[in-house]
């Protein structure tokens, strides 16, 4: 006996979106459990542009994009629990959740885990030095000073150059904290142009080829020893660090329990429809893989609800046969969907998306069996978009496991 | 408009400067007092064996004052352990620490159900990696029975492979323990001086002792909070219990060696993986890197010994850290997918001798509690009453509490019937650990109530889990507003 046709864990924009996309499809009971006390997602504490040209085809801030997506969800009849916490997926949908009057179980017929993403934290990374208060994620300066009208230091320094580390700029400027630096390991800034220009018209100065050494500091953040590309070793004077990007899935309920998860995306394994071990589940938006916009999550969402909706109408192929896609290369950070079942079913994910740990000039081919099936040009950098096209692998591949890598151009 | 601003100038310089005038105060004698009353003793420190102490003599009808310098309670070496309780199999024969250990862990399992406590019984497994270490393993199991630990035994590879899978098949063999357990280490110590509290000690807190004078009755202890008069005194002081011996007695006894121990946690999805403590073939200097499970559902990798002049720097260094996780790979393969939760180090106050350095000066009424290197968790309650019983030797007595009250431990552990389990929790405000805003309130306004992040984590775990505060960190800076000596965040005007 279910409760519900589909609970979907996470109300941001892919959750949001794929609720809203399976009431339109006429699912009749979908609940969105969020676990904050309001729905929207990182969006929510974003506090400046640009967010909804693609869904509402205008430009707002993240907190007002937030308000129209869980309003038009609203709209569509999704039902949204708040302050409610999934601590358990078992199999075959049912949800253990803990909520302000107690533990409960919910039973569904399909279950999207749409939890999204974080950044890395400082333990994670293994930062060497004092263990000191002052080292926060951008998310967490983003909620402190925008949702909670707070700031934690004055002068920090900012590690990292993805999109994300841009962002924490414009927050500090909100709050009227001015980064000292901005600090990126590799010789480029990992976001693409123009944002490159932006610290520079910040004010904020930005070295690129320079790694965290160690933090210092006794109770605080006192300041942060940094190496540049030369072996110069220098010390920072400064009362915070920003440690910004290095996304990773929030995937703790798929790796506590009984779904597989790819230790290359850090998220569950998927086949095309975003189907994981247990085909009762399914997952969209940034649990699928590190990292997207939140216009490409809520797109995503909207396809998810769609396949979810036909899969509970019994259109959805099978699991099986399917074969694994993965990457063995150094270069290569992952591949997701990593199964891709076999079917004439030509739907799902139009794509399977890429990330390259480094730049990369040359070809990107598909091996089966150490054979060369597939191949094209590539040539990207870290965080940027990559694409293959899922039937052209699956039409390639004869029914055999596939592994993609680099082949450098011969001379 | 001028004087206005040198106003508040000088205001500042005195906020400043506060401390040392308070100090200088109290050495010229106008000092303010802390408490009126004349305790019977003063315990100086309150990490886990302080505590321990506190709560001894408490029940055993004495009136205590603790006095600790941190803003909270366990804030020096009691702050970052392995969290196991030990049976003392490979402690030193004859020791004072092996029968302290054991004294400790029957005291523990005694009181374990009244107070609330946990005791998670993993049982260890000592492993052999070489044909060195698998010759050993007869003599650790001979010792261990010599001891009195007599249900240790030796399991070959198979058995150990049958009962932890996941452990690498390079392990030759093992000797069990089942007796080692998993409890939680701040709970434990919290509880022992809240029982101490409720029954009439009274706690100090942010109150370094600087001096101090014995008149042949009593002494008279000078801390930056003002003096206090108490019959005897006993030094808890863990990692500067020598500069306390040293300033109030005038000779320290022994000297700290700080030994820093660095810890790896992996993520709760990995505690699965091991059933036992899998601990080394200790050496000569150290019992070795352990794989552990905690009783909050993870799994740990560490520590790490090594030895430093510094009694404060618990950094940790990224080539460490990478070994540690190496090394649990090589002892659990699984372990290479599992992203890491934490990381963190703490100094254990080892001293200039492998051994507890626990002595009684009778001619001026003080005890000496120092160099619990590494086993102050399962030793503290052994410890304290080993402490007492040297107390009653100076000819000290009291009449024991006839009824004493019994408080409530906090339930951090996984498995246990959490806050969030309960009906009518409210709001999670830590989703990785599943903290509760109510959980949060009591730790910040109970009886001892957490002044900085680091104790509220030790009361409630927020910000301890895989996210480290990336979720939660905004909620709780709302939620400390004002409580904490040094707020995590400032307020924002609405200009």
């Amino acid at each position: 006996m279910s409760d519900v046709d589909v609970a979907i864990i996470g109300g941001g924009p892919a959750g949001l979106a794929a609720a809203s996309a399976l009431k339109s499809a006429g699912v009749e009971r979908v609940v969105v459990l969020e676990r904050e006390a309001e729905a929207g997602g990182i969006p929510r504490h974003c506090g400046h542009p640009p967010f909804g040209l693609r869904e509402f085809n205008r430009i707002m801030t993240g907190p007002t994009y937030a308000e129209r997506l869980v309003a038009s969800a609203q709209t569509a009849g999704v039902e949204i629990r708040t302050l409610t916490t999934v601590v358990e997926a078992r199999a075959q949908g049912k949800l253990r959740l803990a909520t302000p009057t107690g533990v409960t179980e919910l039973n569904a017929k399909r279950v999207i885990l749409a939890t999204g993403v974080r950044e890395t934290p400082r333990s994670a990374r293994l930062v060497s030095g004092a263990r000191v208060s002052g080292v926060l994620n951008t998310g967490a300066l983003q909620s402190m000073v925008y949702l909670k009208n707070r700031r934690p230091f004055q002068r920090p320094v900012i590690f990292g150059s993805e999109l994300v580390a841009f962002s924490a700029i414009l927050t500090c400027r909100h709050a009227r904290i001015r980064p000292i630096a901005m600090i990126e390991a590799n010789k480029h800034v990992t976001a693409r142009w123009p944002c490159a220009l932006f610290p520079r018209l910040a004010g904020v100065a930005l070295h690129t080829g320079t790694r965290l050494v160690e933090i210092l500091g006794d109770t605080k953040v006192e300041g942060v020893v940094v190496e540049d590309a030369k072996g110069q070793i220098s010390r920072l004077e400064c009362d915070g660090v920003i440690l910004s990007g290095q996304f990773t899935p929030e995937a703790a309920l798929a790796r506590s329990g009984h779904l597989l998860v790819d230790p290359a995306t850090g998220g569950p394994q998927v086949d095309q429809w975003g189907r994981l071990s247990d085909p009762t589940y399914f997952a969209t938006g940034n649990v699928l893989r590190p990292v997207e916009t939140a216009g490409w999550s809520w797109s995503e969402g909207g396809r998810t609800g769609q396949w979810v909706a036909r899969d509970l109408a019994g259109l959805l192929p099978e699991s099986e046969p399917s074969v694994r896609v993965s990457v063995n290369d150094h270069r290569l950070r992952f591949a997701m969907p990593q199964n891709i079942v076999l079917s004439q079913d030509v739907g799902g994910m139009r794509d399977i998306q890429l990330r390259v740990a480094q730049h990369v000039d040359g070809d990107l081919i598909a091996e089966c069996d150490g054979k060369k099936i597939w191949g094209r040009k590539l040539r990207a950098g870290p965080e940027q978009r990559v694409l293959v096209q899922t039937h052209e692998i699956a039409a390639a591949c004869a029914g055999r496991d596939v592994a993609l890598r680099i082949s450098e151009p011969a001379d | 408009m001028v004087t206005k601003s040198t106003k508040v100038v000088s205001k500042r310089s005195i906020i400043g400067h506060g401390l040392s005038i308070l100090l200088q105060r109290s050495t010229e004698n106008f000092a303010s007092v802390l408490d009126q009353s004349l305790f019977d003793v003063v315990v100086i420190g309150a990490g886990v064996v302080g505590c321990a102490v506190a709560r001894r003599f408490t029940l055993e009808g004495a009136r205590v004052a603790v006095l600790e310098k941190g803003t909270d309670i366990l804030d020096g070496a009691s702050k970052a352990n392995s969290a196991i309780l030990h049976t003392g199999f490979d402690a030193p024969e004859g020791s004072l620490e092996l029968a302290c250990i054991r004294d400790g862990y029957a005291e523990y399992q005694a009181i374990r159900d009244s107070l609330g406590l946990v005791q998670d019984n993993a049982g260890a497994y000592v492993v052999a990696w070489t044909q060195d270490e698998l010759r050993n393993l007869e003599s650790i199991k001979a010792k261990a029975h010599l001891k009195g630990v007599t249900d240790v035994a030796l399991v070959d590879a198979e058995t150990l492979g049958a009962w932890e899978p996941n452990l690498s098949r390079n392990a030759l063999g093992a000797v069990h323990v089942p007796g080692e357990s998993l409890i939680d280490p701040w709970s434990a110590p919290y509880v022992y001086l809240r029982q101490a509290m409720e029954n009439g000690a009274k706690v100090f807190t942010s109150c370094e002792v600087a001096e101090g004078t014995f008149d042949g009755e009593e002494w008279r202890v000078v801390t930056t909070k003002g003096t206090l008069r108490a019959r005897h005194v006993i030094n808890c002081a863990g990692l500067y219990g020598d500069v306390v011996n040293r300033a109030l007695l005038g000779a320290a006894q022994f000297e700290i060696k700080p030994r820093k121990g660095q810890f790896v946690v992996f993520d709760k999805a990995a505690s699965d993986l091991v059933s036992a403590i899998i601990l080394p073939v200790p050496s000569e200097t150290t019992k070795g890197i352990v794989v552990f499970r905690t009783v909050f559902g993870n799994l740990a990798v560490g520590p790490t010994a090594e030895e430093q002049d510094s009694r404060t720097d618990a950094s940790t260094d990224d080539e460490t850290l990478k070994a540690l996780i190496a090394d649990g790979i090589a002892k659990i393969p699984a372990l290479k997918d599992m992203p890491i939760t934490a990381t963190y180090a703490g100094l254990r106050p080892a001293s200039d001798q492998k051994e507890y350095r626990v002595s009684a000066t009778s001619e001026q009424n003080w005890i000496t509690v120092g160099g619990i290197r590494s086993t102050g968790l399962s030793g503290a309650l052994g410890i304290a009453r080993h402490v007492y019983g040297l107390y009653e030797k100076m000819g000290a007595s009291h009449d024991k509490l006839p009824d004493p009250v019994v408080p409530k431990a906090n339930m951090l552990s996984e498995a246990g019937p959490r806050d969030w389990k309960q009906d009518g929790a409210g709001e999670v405000v830590c989703h990785c650990e599943l903290v509760t805003r109510r959980e949060i309130e009591t730790a910040l306004h109970g009886p001892l109530p957490a002044r900085s992040l680091a104790g509220l984590k030790r009361q409630t775990r927020a910000t301890m889990g895989r996210c480290q505060g990336f979720y939660c960190s905004a909620r709780l800076a709302e939620l400390t507003d004002g409580c904490f000596v040094s707020a995590m965040a400032e307020r924002l005007s609405h200009e």
